[in-house]
């Protein structure tokens, strides 16, 4: 039973591994907007470099296990470290800029990330960033990983029948919306403890969080510093995900489909985050699968003329997203 | 009291440490330092790489200077008058390009008419985007992430619809731009002379129009207090529409300019410029129109200059560096006064 309209074929909303795909890029993103949550709608802070962040990762976490020989599982919280202290240094200059060139000055300093990951053959060891997964002595990045999901695939959703190449993902969709859900909480609970209180402090009104005696600045260099240790973690997945690293990834673009992610699901709400980012990928991946009668750049220009619809028809009407709060929305002085 | 007072400063004034009194002075004197480090740059460079080398990329400099210029302002103009941070405005400049390219090429019309065509219609696409963008958002009050996210959306859209119409591939517009000039050792494309004529010619235009005029003068009472100037009688509607016709229109204009200058555009080519004019705008100090000048040909130049001692294809960053660097250090730009056109 093929389900046609208009010559476009409707098959693959039927397709097990169309979803999957689509939640995994979905759980990935969520985690990259969290951070952008966590500054724009509870910091008020406006981080435009979130690809950049998410490169510092991805980068990081494979040259430490395909160049230094780290064993996987010591890589991914050194390459936390390095994530955080790229955020600490960005965030020392920028967080004290206002909003708009706060804006500028991230998605500089993230450019500065991506020109570099370009053109540092001897840093990342490829043409265009393009990084090889694979050791010397013939061990792969992802090769604990694939353990892992080979084990998951055996020994969890094999013997309920999900197996087979449509459901291979499976085990990297469960692992990642499991961390997305565990970070969702954390975050959560993060914004309404004390720390969170004054987050929201300075986002309402910096000045008078500082009259109360709290230091914004460092506040804000918190927020931004946690949004990059975001930002990597879902670089990693990307390379799980994609199998490889190319600075393509991190184009700014990638920012701003966070942002519409972000707009999408509203501000100032943490599980808005996870509604937007399905949402976003639903539309986004379906129009990729539905193969419309147009040439392979104009149908990805179509696309992004959708990312831009979202973010220009939400921002006039419905500022606040799905989920977010109105009376929590500070948009800007 | 005051007696006190002041005899405190002037103890707190001596005991200032030499490093504060030079911080002090530079903070005063901005444009001359800028002007002595780049003045130092330069003569490094001179002593590494010799005098023609420097000067045939000063050349260049210039050259990538004036489209920078010209986009700059429109982008200053915009922010200085309605305080909108414009991400839309690099594709702009694209959009320009591919008019003149439909008129150029597709349509088969001499270059300068395409040029003229490019400058009204993009600024018709300007007051368009005024008129159902952002005087409503104004009217409800749109704060900042509104807006700026508003610009990227509409980034997007201009950017892929000229995609979907025109195709992802390079494109040149039938202009000779490979005849060159010799003269005295440098070389310049004769087309890039007339780039860099057109620039300084319209913007001396723009910054007259801007001190002499009853137009200017109005926009300057904008940028200075939009709600003041409103009261004070002007008609805020009718300027701002002017501004969004020069600031689209030059953006049109520098669109064409850069395709002449560096021969070929594809629909990324206003983006990735996007950046470089924000480099421009800033370091000039964003909403002063001259400053746009200045900062146009300080990136121009560094982005060229840069080329001598690293590879080319990191010009690009080095522009953000100094983007960043002037956002530490003297985040107003290098001509002072906030905010002021």
């Amino acid at each position: 039973m093929d389900a046609v309209l208009l010559g476009v074929s409707f098959d693959f909303l039927t397709a097990w591994g169309f979803w999957i795909g689509v939640g995994v890029l979905a759980g990935i993103y969520g985690i990259f907007t969290l951070g952008l949550q966590l500054n724009v709608g509870f910091t008020g802070i406006l981080n435009f470099g979130q690809a950049g962040f998410m490169a510092i990762g991805a980068y990081s976490a494979v040259i430490l296990v395909v160049d230094v020989g780290i064993p996987f599982f010591l890589a991914l919280p050194l390459s936390m470290l390095i994530t955080v202290i790229v955020g600490l240094l960005i965030g020392l200059p920028a967080v004290r800029l206002r909003a708009d060139y706060l804006a500028i000055a991230t998605i500089a300093f993230s450019e500065v990330i991506r020109i570099t990951v370009q053109n540092a053959r001897g840093l990342t060891g490829g043409n265009q960033g393009t990084i090889s997964l694979e050791l010397d002595n013939g061990r792969f990045f992802n090769e604990t990983w694939q353990d892992i999901s080979r084990w998951m695939t055996d020994n969890l959703f094999d013997p309920i029948g999900l197996s087979g190449n449509e459901f291979l993902n499976l085990p990297l969709l469960v692992v990642v919306w499991g961390v997305l859900i565990i970070l969702t909480f954390a975050l959560a609970r993060l914004v309404r403890s004390p720390w969170g209180r004054v987050l929201r402090a300075v986002r309402e009104d910096e000045d008078a969080a500082r009259a109360l005696g709290k230091n914004a600045f460092f506040y804000k260099l918190q927020s931004l510093s946690i949004a990059a240790l975001l930002g990597g973690i879902a670089g990693w997945f990307l390379v799980l995900a994609q199998g490889s690293v190319s600075q393509e990834a991190f184009e700014p673009i990638w920012t701003f489909i966070g942002y519409a992610i972000l707009v999408l699901g509203g501000l100032a709400s943490f599980p808005g985050v996870l509604f937007g980012s399905f949402i976003f990928w639903a539309i986004y991946e379906g129009l990729r699968a539905m193969e419309l009668p147009l040439s392979s750049d104009k149908d990805a220009a179509l696309r992004f003329v959708f990312v831009g619809l979202i973010l220009i028809l939400l921002m006039a009407f419905r500022p606040q997203g799905a989920m977010g709060k109105k009376e929590e929305m500070v948009l800007g002085e | 009291m005051a007696a006190v007072e002041a005899s405190s400063l002037a103890t707190h004034a001596q005991t200032k440490s030499a490093w504060e009194r030079f911080k002090t002075w530079a903070d005063a004197h901005a444009p001359l330092v800028f002007l002595a480090v780049m003045a130092v740059f330069a003569v490094f460079l001179i002593a590494d790489y010799g005098i023609n080398a420097f000067a045939q990329r000063s050349v260049n400099g210039i050259v990538t200077g004036s489209y920078l210029a010209l986009g700059a302002i429109g982008l200053t103009l915009v922010y200085g008058i309605l305080r909108l941070t414009n991400f839309a405005h690099g594709d702009m400049l694209t959009l320009g390009a591919y008019i003149a390219l439909l008129f150029n090429v597709t349509i088969g019309v001499p270059f300068w008419v395409a040029i003229l065509a490019a400058a009204l219609l993009t600024a018709a696409f300007g007051v368009l985007t005024e008129l159902t963008m952002w005087k409503p958002m104004r009217r409800k009050k749109a704060g900042t992430l509104q807006l700026v996210l508003m610009t990227i959306g509409l980034a997007f859209v201009i950017r892929n619809m000229i995609q979907i119409f025109a195709g992802a591939g390079q494109q040149r517009l039938d202009v000779n731009t490979t005849n060159t000039i010799d003269f005295i050792g440098l070389t310049i494309g004769s087309f890039q002379l007339i780039v860099v004529i057109i620039a300084f010619a319209v913007l001396t235009a723009v910054a007259s129009m801007l001190k002499y005029t009853s137009l200017g003068r109005q926009m300057r009472a904008l940028a200075d207090n939009f709600d003041l100037a409103e009261t004070t009688g002007i008609d805020t509607n009718r300027v701002v529409i002017y501004t969004w016709i020069l600031s689209a229109g030059l953006a049109g204009l520098a669109g064409v300019l850069v395709v002449g200058s560096i021969g070929s555009l594809n629909p990324n080519t206003g983006f990735a410029l996007l950046l470089p004019l924000f480099a421009a705008v800033v370091v000039g100090g964003i909403g002063n129109a001259y400053g746009a000048l200045a900062g146009g040909l300080i990136i121009g130049l560094t982005q060229e200059w840069s080329t001598l001692p690293i590879p080319p294809q990191w010009k690009v960053a080095v522009s953000f560096i100094v983007l960043v660097a002037v956002l530490i250090f003297r985040p107003q730009g290098i001509f002072g006064s906030e905010r002021t056109l």
